[in-house]
């Protein structure tokens, strides 16, 4: 049968069990979208700027384990697209970018709207494709799902021309995949399970760090298993939040620069690091030479270029961690290992998460009630900055896939449309959208999609006035000089009435939960403006290229930081 | 005398567009000069050999082949350097030949077994083969002639003995040589 290259692309789609895509037209990629008619079973979704649409599908990918897809025009609307693509690539989160080309004629010629996006774009994605035969189509689309979804998980993007698009052609779906270059479904290496079992089993102060692989393996249940069968505590990276429950007794929080004191004691009194489906980010070591001193480390992980990247690993382990823990968890003598983890229960109480009693609404205290009103039954998704990380240490979630944050690449604005796909790819749950007043304002332009397409999410703005991250930084490294941090402002709510959404405003204590409440009851997107506390900073600290030793917990210990160490990154 | 940090690295890749652009980005993006690149396709259809010769100086040239690994279009790649290998390169050089010196030319070329490729009344182009010392030697002896011009096809390296780099598997295991 001969298709058009645009209807190849959305068979493609169909016969990958894509429903739902988010994009925005422009000249090279019309004739696909004049296609979508004939296909009414695809839902399309107009975002208001490409990048939206690549941290759209992104949330989407990572609320349902299925695979986002978004769509844009050549040049302007495909470089719009780099910053989500490379948030996808940072954090592991399989994604499709579909781009339209000028014209095979016209390509190297500096068309109108030409850009050369496979070569823009090479660095910030797991592989792409520039289509210059439409019966290459259905190879191309399936080899993309494919590498995007296998392995370590990343985004794909296909540029096609817009004469490709036109072009009639046989449409041949191959069945399978046959990629020389590309074969990641490896066997579990026994041998090296073993030895990691050994060395688990002779372990007195063993401490397992769970990261995002453990949630896009689907490993709950045997990273639990391993964890209460051994007795070994587990700390959880920024996208390895909820991949192990929260409220389990087991769990330590969040390692690294603003991970709890308790996290970053155990990481450093550990004998035995198990470390599963992470990367030892450098927010997570900190100096590289002082982490971890005394402990043998086990690095689990599918991407072999992980393995001994930053740290020294004594058991190297590459694989998926699903099949690896469940092969190794035969091997796992039962322990109790009581006086290890009463000592973490001791730093606990010793260096606890705290919040002072402020006349002000704090950012810890409206997270800390969303988290009560939706009895963790819902979806978090952050931005980044100071709210990001009180999100991380005080949202307990104990459903997997449940906290969705840019981490690798700490993308501003990430939360406007990431939570908006997450609500398209979870229409049961409500989605909370956690935002900084800076970030908000980098993608709010995605109301005007949910305002349309009635994708109710409910918005938090953390409304200080400040880029407070950054104020913080300017406080503890640069003497106190605020340079560009100070923000005006609009009016969030009439912003919201503006777009007929429903806008609420908090200035007081007493208001947060009744706003929350309201916010969950109102059937459409609603946005909620929390007047913060302005000059609050993220406890505990341990600054870029210091260690748990240098560790700051209290905001008075800032003065006796005499030498505060060069802020490097 | 300084240690060379010089690696030799040889990769299998896909003969399609791009892959050069791929691959020669991951080196770019960790600022290691390529000092060298020969391309040419392989024994298997469809598919191409690379040699390179990377200076990482003090980096980590292992996590750029495990980088190089990761490129969807790369089927294989090897740091020979370690590895006992026979190596060569071809060199054409334009060396001025004046009737009084041309006899002395020809006899450095004829030490050298290189090749006269061309004669004209004030130069010679020759042909030289040979692994990177050779060749760099002919054209050292060459200097004081006066050299006008200096083309290099960059090193090809193949590892001795019966076993090709093309017998393991690599995305199996944690070495980035993948055997």
């Amino acid at each position: 049968m001969k298709l058009t290259g645009s209807q190849m692309v959305i068979e493609c789609l169909l016969k990958e069990g894509v429903h739902t895509i988010f994009g925005y037209p422009g000249g090279a990629i019309l004739p696909f979208y004049q296609t979508l008619p004939q296909y009414p079973q695809l839902r399309h979704i107009l975002v208001r700027h490409e990048q939206g649409a690549t941290h759209a599908a992104d949330g989407f990918s990572r609320a349902t384990g299925k695979i986002g897809v978004a769509v844009a025009t050549s040049g302007p609307g495909a470089t719009n697209m780099v910053t989500g693509l490379a948030t996808a690539l940072m954090d592991s989160s399989p994604l499709i970018a579909i781009t339209g080309q000028v014209a095979r004629s016209a390509i190297g010629k500096d068309a109108f709207q030409e850009t050369d996006v496979t070569g823009v774009t090479m660095p910030v994605t797991k592989h792409n494709y520039l289509v210059m035969d439409a019966k290459d189509i259905p190879r191309i689309m399936r080899e993309a799902f494919y590498i995007a979804q296998t392995g370590r998980p990343g985004p794909v993007l296909i540029d096609i021309p817009k004469d490709v698009q036109q072009e009639l052609a046989e449409f041949v779906w191959p069945e399978i995949v046959d990629l020389a270059g590309y074969k990641p479904l490896s066997e579990v290496p026994h041998a090296q399970v073993k030895k990691a079992a050994e060395l688990i089993n002779e372990s007195h102060r063993p401490l397992i760090l769970a990261g995002h692989g453990v949630t896009i393996s689907g490993a709950f249940h045997e990273l639990r298993e391993l964890a209460e069968k051994a007795q070994i505590p587990v700390v959880t990276t920024l996208l390895g939040i909820s991949s192990f429950p929260e409220s389990h007794v087991l769990h330590v929080g969040m390692p690294g620069m603003h991970g709890t004191a308790y996290a970053n004691y155990a990481i450093d009194s550990a004998d035995v690091l198990i470390a599963i489906g992470m990367r030892f980010d450098d927010r997570v070591t900190g100096k590289l030479s002082e982490f971890a001193p005394h402990a043998k480390v086990i690095h689990i992980d599918i991407d072999p270029a992980e393995i001994g990247k930053n740290i020294k690993v004594d058991v190297p382990i590459v694989g998926d961690v699903k099949p690896v823990l469940k092969a190794m968890l035969p091997s796992i003598a039962k322990k109790t290992h009581t006086e290890w983890v009463s000592q973490i229960s001791l730093w606990r109480k010793e260096h606890p998460l705290h919040l002072r009693d402020t006349k002000g609404i704090q950012q810890q205290y409206v997270i800390q009630k969303i988290q009560e009103v939706t009895k963790g039954n819902g979806i978090i998704v952050t931005g980044v900055g100071q709210h990001q990380m009180w999100a991380a240490q005080y949202f307990k979630s104990d459903m997997p896939g449940t906290f969705i944050s840019s981490g690798g690449l700490g993308t501003m604005g990430f939360e406007v449309p990431a939570a908006m796909g997450a609500q398209v790819g979870r229409p049961d749950m409500t989605v909370w959208s956690i935002a900084g007043d800076g970030g908000f304002q980098m993608t709010m332009s995605e109301l005007g999609t949910m305002a349309q397409e009635k994708i109710p999410v409910k918005f938090a703005i953390m409304n200080n006035g400040y880029l407070g991250m950054v104020r913080q930084w300017q406080e503890v490294f640069y003497q106190k000089q605020y340079v560009a941090t100070p923000l005006f402002n609009p009016d969030f709510v009439k912003l919201a009435e503006a777009y007929g959404m429903l806008g609420l405003r908090v200035t007081e204590k007493s208001e947060v939960i009744p706003a929350i409440k309201a916010a969950m009851n109102y059937p459409g997107p609603v946005l909620v403006d929390f007047r913060v506390v302005e000059d609050d900073n993220v406890f505990p600290m341990i600054a870029p290229g210091t260690s748990v030793k240098q560790m700051i917990e209290e905001k008075e210990s800032l003065v006796a930081m005499e030498d505060p160490p060069e802020a490097s990154s | 005398m300084k240690i060379s940090t010089q690696r030799t690295i040889t990769a299998l890749v896909e003969d399609k567009p791009g892959v050069l652009n791929r691959v020669t980005s991951l080196f770019r993006r960790r600022g290691f000069n390529i000092g060298s690149l020969a391309v040419g396709p392989s024994e298997i259809p469809n598919l191409s050999r690379l040699t390179f010769i990377v200076d990482p100086g003090p980096g980590d040239v292992e996590q750029v082949t495990k980088q190089l690994l990761k490129l969807i279009d790369v089927i294989k790649v090897v740091d020979v350097t370690d590895s006992e290998t026979v190596t060569r390169e071809m060199a054409l050089v334009k060396v001025k030949a004046e009737a009084t010196s041309r006899s002395e030319i020809i006899q450095i070329i004829e030490i050298f077994r290189a090749d006269i490729l061309d004669v004209s009344p004030e130069s010679i182009i020759l042909e030289v083969t040979g692994d990177s010392k050779k060749v760099d030697a002919i054209i050292e002896l060459l200097r004081g002639f006066g050299i006008m011009e200096v083309m290099r096809t960059g090193l090809v390296a193949m590892t001795r003995g019966k076993l090709g780099p093309l017998t393991s598997s690599h995305h199996n295991g944690t070495s980035p040589k993948g055997d």
